[in-house]
This record gives structure tokens, C-alpha cells and sequence, in this order.
């Protein structure tokens, strides 16, 4: 989440392991996500009074949630609206952080102080309350979802870009590319900005984790995706009225979430050994 | 370390201040007229004006911000709809809960996950070793509210073994411990394994084992006071984390903590309360963080 990288647990031997395993847990939910409704073996959002809170069988695998609906249906058809709100979110948090970071690091001065004071400020909100009370505001749907978890993560997204581009701007070429004659813009756009692109990949597949984490408690909390809509944290809220009775359906939409931010994870450290060699982790 | 100690407490009104600042620009884009929230659903027109006006809500923002402002300065938050007042002494009362329970988050958390670190740096690259990094790996994917559910679905429910709900006792403290704490045990023992492994290469290593002393002497008494540093490193970093986790935790296990009053007023849509809730989490966010620095440069001789 911040600049400060971790030492994590492979060697790089092992490394490139994570990266495979990453990549296909992801590519297996993007084939739910772009293929969701014609993969469901049942609609979504079908009720069936006979089969109330059925365990797993053969008929519904997953089992079936309290109005009788086929929870591995809802998990894969959800598939999509998690993954959009993660992708989204990462990619304008991406976008906003590194003008942020490009412009503080690379003008420095006054610029810099006024936009280090602003993330500073913005940092000091737990990112989950900051998420909440955006979407108090914004509502609780899918665009009141992107736009909390994108405010949420543009302050430590925009440090770390603002640190790289420093770290970049002391290397030789730069120093010889303006002296050349590049203007500002041209060094920033062809090797400034080149140079960052990595650190910020790594991050960004890292927070992407972190955003299906958050929209799945938000929607637990029923902040999210508003019902019918099936969404795998509205799914696990739903299902705690019933956890005595039923506690298979909280077992689906819970493994759900937490396989695909182990996908994103597992992309974001293969990454790192992979792109960043030196890197300490 | 008392220059540092009064540096950042006086720092703390001005990023108060801007933390209102920025919560007073982005609420100011919420749909909806809390004049008529307030009012209540069978208040006339000429009711709700005069709620507006007893609001403040007919003055031009400037003034509304001014006010704000001059009522922080004298501890008021402003008027909550739900307390009908003041929300401060509400919001504080809560606060113990909260403070108790992250507390013993960060306890597990250092108590968990430093042996489990050690142990796998100890056996490096062994079965252990890769068990306790699997278990990192997985507990940094699952949502902590979904372990709270699953605890409850088996410790609870099949076994009757804890309560559930509430904060009643100390066993009523174990499983919103656990889930809040899985994520920070996780990444403890990954970076004391990482630590430690770095450091037994190092010369100070060779001379304590050439002097004759075991493998667990060396590990205990000379590497991880070093590990220590980067501990509380991870432990600062993760304060957001925690109090942000603490709050879909509190709700789950209908724990009386402000993140639990957090969502109470985020579903009576009393904006009011949500902007001093939010402003008591950045003044517990920075406390934090400041403990964890003092205690950093009292571990750390070089910033002594």
C-alpha cells in the first residue's frame, strides 16, 4: 500500500510461479466476467420457494440462498461488476495518481509542497472510513463504488510516483537529455514517465486486491451493488441472517473474494520479481 | 524526542483542520437537503425553513465554513440530528471499544506473528518454512469480515465454544481479534522471516556462533532485537488498515465502537456525525502513528 516495499516470502526461484498462477486464476475470472450469464447453469436471479437454503448437490453446487436462488450462478454472473469496479478504480486511481506524483516530483517547489501537504492530509483517513463516506455521498451503487475506492487510493499511489520520478531524475540521462535541450515535457513523457510505469504496475495489480476487498465489504455492509444485483459481499451480508442455520452460503461468494485478490496478489509480487530484480523483497 | 513529541502535537490542529476542510468540500456535493432530513417527513414548508435557518444551512458556504471552523475550535462538531446536539460526547464514549479491540489486534498480531516468522526463517526453504508462507499468502487474500464468519459459523455456531456477539467479557474479545488481526499477523511474520534471514548473514551472526553460542541464543538475543525495527515499521503503516478494518469487523460482531456508530449514521444519513467520526478516526490515526514513531526511536539508537 505505501512506498515501503516488504520483504516477502519466495525466492525468486519461486517467482515465476506466483506470476503464472496469478495470471491464470485471472484470466479464468475474466472468462466468468465477460462470459458470466451464458457460463451460469441457472439465472440469477431465478427464485425457487421449494429450494430454500439447499446444501451443496449435484443440482446447485454451491447450494441455494434464502429465496431459493443458485448461489454458484449468482458468484459467477457477480464476477463482472467486481471486476469492473476494481479495473476501473485501479485505472483512475492510476491515471490521477501519476499526474499527481509526475507533476510533484518532477517541478518540485511549490508544486510539490502544496500536493505532498494535500496526500499527507489525505492519508491520515483510514482509507475504508474515507471509502464510506464518499459513498454516503456519491451513493451506493456501482459509480459511488469506483469513485470511493479511486479517492482511497490516489494519496499513496501519488507518493510512490512522486518518489520514483525523483529517484529517476538523478540518473545521468536525464541529466543529459536536458542537456541537450529537451523541454520539461518532452523528458517528462519519453523518460520520466517510462520509468515509473513499472513501480506503478506492480502497485497498481497489488491494489486492485485491495479493491475487490473493499467493495466486498462495502456491499457486505450493504454500502455497495444494491440487491437484485447479484454481488459476492452483498451475497456474504445477506447470508449472516442465516449462518446458524445455513453456513454453506457464506462459503462460495467468501472463496470467491478471497481467490481473486490472491489472483491480483499473486500477479502484483510475480510482477515485482519480475520487473524490479532488485528490489530488496 | 520531546522536540518531536510537541512538533507533531502541534502539527495536529492544522491537519484537523484541513481534514475538515476536505470533508466540508465533498460533502457539500451531497444530493438531498439535510434541512429537510432533519425536519422529519411530515414538516411543512415553513418548517423546514426554519430548520435551515436554526442550521445555519441559509448562510453563504463561506460562513457555514467559518462556523464550522469556530465550533471545532471549542470541541463541537456540529449539530447531529441523531443526538439532537453536540455529537462529541457520544462519539467518545465509543471510543474505548474501538481502542480495545484494535489494541488487542496489534497484541496478536506481534505475539502470532513473530514466532511464526522466526520459525520459518529458522527452517528456511523447509516444510515449515513453506507452511507459514502459504498461510501468509491466503490470509492476506481473505476479507477479514468473511473470517469473522466463518469463525462464528464454527466456533459459535457448531461448537458453542464463544459468544458471538457484543462486548460482554473477555471471550467476547477473541474472534473480532482474530479477524481483525489475520492481515497484520500475516504481514509480521512475512517481514520477520525476510529480516531475519537477511541478518543471520551478517558479521555480528558469524562472531556470536564463533563464540559458541547456539543457533537459538543467537536468533533471540542478537537478530531480533534488530528485526524489531522494521516490526514496528510494518505495525505504523498498517494503522490505517486497522481502524478502517476495525469498522466492518465492529459491525459484524455488533461490536459498540465508533465504526459500528460510523454506519449507524451513515444509514440515518446524519452527515454531521459522519464528518465527526471520521475526524475522531484521523485524530486516533495520528496518536498512533505517533506512539509507533516514539517507540521507533526508543528501539532505534541511531535516532536516539
Amino acid at each position: 500500500m505505501s512506498g515501503v516495499s516488504l520483504p516477502s516470502i519466495r525466492s525468486a526461484r519461486r517467482s515465476n510461479w506466483f506470476l503464472w498462477g496469478g495470471a491464470v486464476l485471472l484470466a479464468f475470472f475474466a472468462v466468468l466476467a465477460l462470459f458470466g450469464p451464458a457460463l451460469a447453469p441457472y439465472q440469477p436471479d431465478a427464485q425457487d420457494l421449494f429450494t430454500l437454503l439447499q446444501p451443496p448437490s449435484s443440482a446447485h453446487w454451491l447450494g441455494t440462498d434464502e429465496v431459493g436462488r443458485d448461489i454458484a450462478s449468482r458468484i459467477i454472473v457477480g464476477t463482472r461488476s467486481t471486476l469492473s469496479i476494481a479495473f476501473a478504480s485501479v485505472a483512475l486511481a492510476g491515471a490521477a495518481g501519476m499526474a499527481l506524483g509526475l507533476l510533484a516530483g518532477y517541478f518540485g517547489g511549490v508544486a510539490d509542497r502544496a500536493i505532498l501537504a494535500l496526500l499527507d492530509v489525505l492519508l491520515t483517513i483510514p482509507s475504508m472510513v474515507l471509502a464510506i463516506a464518499v459513498v454516503a455521498v456519491a451513493g451506493a451503487n456501482v459509480f459511488g463504488l469506483t469513485v470511493a475506492i479511486t479517492i482511497s487510493f490516489i494519496p499513496s499511489l501519488a507518493r510512490l510516483v512522486r518518489a520514483r520520478v525523483l529517484e529517476v531524475q538523478a540518473e545521468d540521462y536525464v541529466a543529459a537529455a536536458r542537456g541537450i535541450g529537451m523541454s520539461d515535457l518532452r523528458v517528462l513523457l519519453r523518460h520520466v514517465l517510462p520509468n515509473t510505469t513499472s513501480v506503478v504496475v506492480i502497485e497498481l495489480s497489488l491494489m486492485a486486491g485491495q479493491a475487490v476487498l473493499i467493495a466486498a465489504a462495502l456491499g457486505f455492509l450493504g454500502l455497495g451493488v444494491q440487491p437484485p444485483r447479484p454481488e459476492w459481499g452483498a451475497m456474504l451480508g445477506a447470508s449472516r441472517q442465516n449462518l446458524e442455520v445455513a453456513p454453506f452460503v457464506a462459503i462460495g461468494p467468501g472463496l470467491a473474494v478471497s481467490l481473486l485478490v490472491l489472483a491480483f496478489n499473486l500477479t502484483g509480487d510475480g510482477l515485482r520479481d519480475w520487473l524490479d530484480p532488485t528490489a530488496t523483497s | 524526542m520531546l522536540g518531536v513529541l510537541a512538533y507533531r502535537l502541534g502539527m495536529m490542529p492544522l491537519i484537523i483542520v484541513a481534514v475538515v476542510t476536505i470533508l466540508f468540500i465533498i460533502f457539500q456535493f451531497i444530493p438531498g437537503d439535510e434541512a429537510t432530513l432533519v425536519a422529519g417527513a411530515t414538516a411543512t414548508q415553513s418548517e423546514i425553513r426554519q430548520v435551515r435557518h436554526q442550521l445555519g444551512l441559509d448562510r453563504p458556504i463561506l460562513v457555514q465554513y467559518g462556523v464550522r471552523l469556530g465550533e471545532l475550535a471549542h470541541a463541537d462538531l456540529g449539530y447531529s440530528p441523531t443526538f439532537r446536539g453536540n455529537p462529541l460526547p457520544r462519539i467518545l464514549e465509543r471510543v474505548p471499544a474501538t481502542l480495545l479491540l484494535t489494541a488487542s489486534a496489534i497484541t496478536l498480531a506481534v505475539v502470532a506473528g513473530v514466532p511464526a516468522g522466526l520459525f520459518a526463517a529458522f527452517f528456511v526453504n523447509g516444510w515449515p518454512d513453506f507452511a507459514i508462507s502459504a498461510a501468509v499468502v491466503g490470509l492476506l487474500a481473505v476479507p477479514n469480515f468473511w473470517l469473522g464468519m466463518m469463525l462464528i459459523a464454527l466456533f459459535a455456531v457448531q461448537l458453542h465454544w464463544l459468544p458471538s456477539i457484543g462486548l460482554n467479557g473477555p471471550l467476547t474479545l477473541i474472534m473480532p481479534t482474530v479477524a481483525l488481526a489475520a492481515r497484520l499477523i500475516a504481514l509480521i511474520g512475512r517481514i520477520t522471516r525476510g529480516v531475519v534471514i537477511e541478518e543471520m548473514r551478517k558479521d555480528y551472526v558469524r562472531t556470536a556462533r564463533a563464540k559458541g553460542l547456539s543457533d537459538r541464543v543467537t536468533l533471540v538475543r542478537h537478530v531480533l532485537p534488530n528485526a524489531l525495527i522494521p516490526i514496528v515499521t510494518v505495525i505504523g503503516l498498517q494503522t490505517g488498515y486497522l481502524l478502517g478494518g476495525s469498522v466492518v469487523v465492529e459491525r459484524l460482531f455488533d461490536w459498540p465502537g465508533i465504526g459500528d456508530l460510523l454506519l449507524t449514521a451513515v444509514g440515518l444519513r446524519d452527515y454531521t456525525l459522519v464528518q465527526g467520526i471520521t475526524i475522531i478516526f484521523v485524530v486516533g490515526f495520528l496518536l498512533i502513528n505517533l506512539a509507533v514513531e516514539l517507540l521507533y526511536r526508543l528501539i532505534n539508537p541511531r535516532l536516539r
